[in-house]
């Protein structure tokens, strides 16, 4: 019974996995600027990786593999959102700017009448 | 075991894509974001595909990956923000940037 409970959760986590995977990698492919595919990328890094990992532990039971899927959910837990944070970074410093300010060096919304 | 399966197709289908985003992203910063994706995926391929084929002990090539993974993705923003990786950075170079 127990048994049945773990395959049935851990097929379900991964199918919920798998979808925000798909989900993440079609905004990626299909949203209209840079600053909105940073939100798909987000969603791969966190929601993503933790569903499949947490279906692959469940598979794995009380073992030392669960140890190392549990290793690798955390590590990509922390580096995912730096690494994007990185890149957000780097294409600000390099003056790409969203839709909404294009033209504005500042930046910042409150930064006087928006230049159109 | 069919699930494995399953989440390795979706696995590939979602590669796939995110390799055509890095191949014509418009700017240079889709495609380092679209490589950082894709290796995410290639960690989670590795360990799905270690489950699939019964044999789950390619998670240290995956936990490898995932490290190299994210020091490769800082190394190339650096790189290309400063164009030199062993130098420190030119005096003001980039400060007026930084938050």
């Amino acid at each position: 019974m127990i048994g049945i409970l773990v395959q049935g959760a851990s097929w379900l986590s991964l199918g919920i996995g798998a979808a925000f995977i798909l989900i993440g990698a079609l905004g990626i492919i299909r949203l209209p600027d840079f600053w909105s595919r940073i939100h798909a990328a987000g969603i791969i890094d966190t929601a993503g990786v933790g569903f499949i990992t947490l279906g692959l532990m469940l598979q794995a039971g009380f073992t030392l593999i669960t140890l190392k899927l549990l290793l690798i959910a955390v590590f990509i837990f922390i580096t995912g959102p730096t690494a994007t944070h990185a890149i957000a970074n780097a294409a600000f410093a390099a003056r790409l700017r969203p839709f909404a300010l294009a033209g504005d060096e500042s930046g910042t919304f409150d930064s006087g009448k928006k230049k159109s | 075991m069919n699930m494995f399966a399953a989440a390795c197709a979706a696995l590939f289908v979602a590669m796939l894509l995110i390799l055509i985003r890095s191949f014509m992203g418009p700017t240079l910063y889709d495609r380092v974001l679209a490589v950082n994706a894709f290796g995410t995926l290639t960690v989670l391929l590795i360990g799905t595909m270690g489950f699939l084929t019964g044999r789950p002990d390619f998670l240290d090539i995956a936990l490898l990956y995932a490290l190299i993974n994210f020091i490769g993705t800082i190394a190339a923003l650096k790189f290309f923000r400063y164009r030199s990786l062993g130098k420190a950075a030119p005096k003001g170079a980039a400060r007026q940037e930084d938050a």
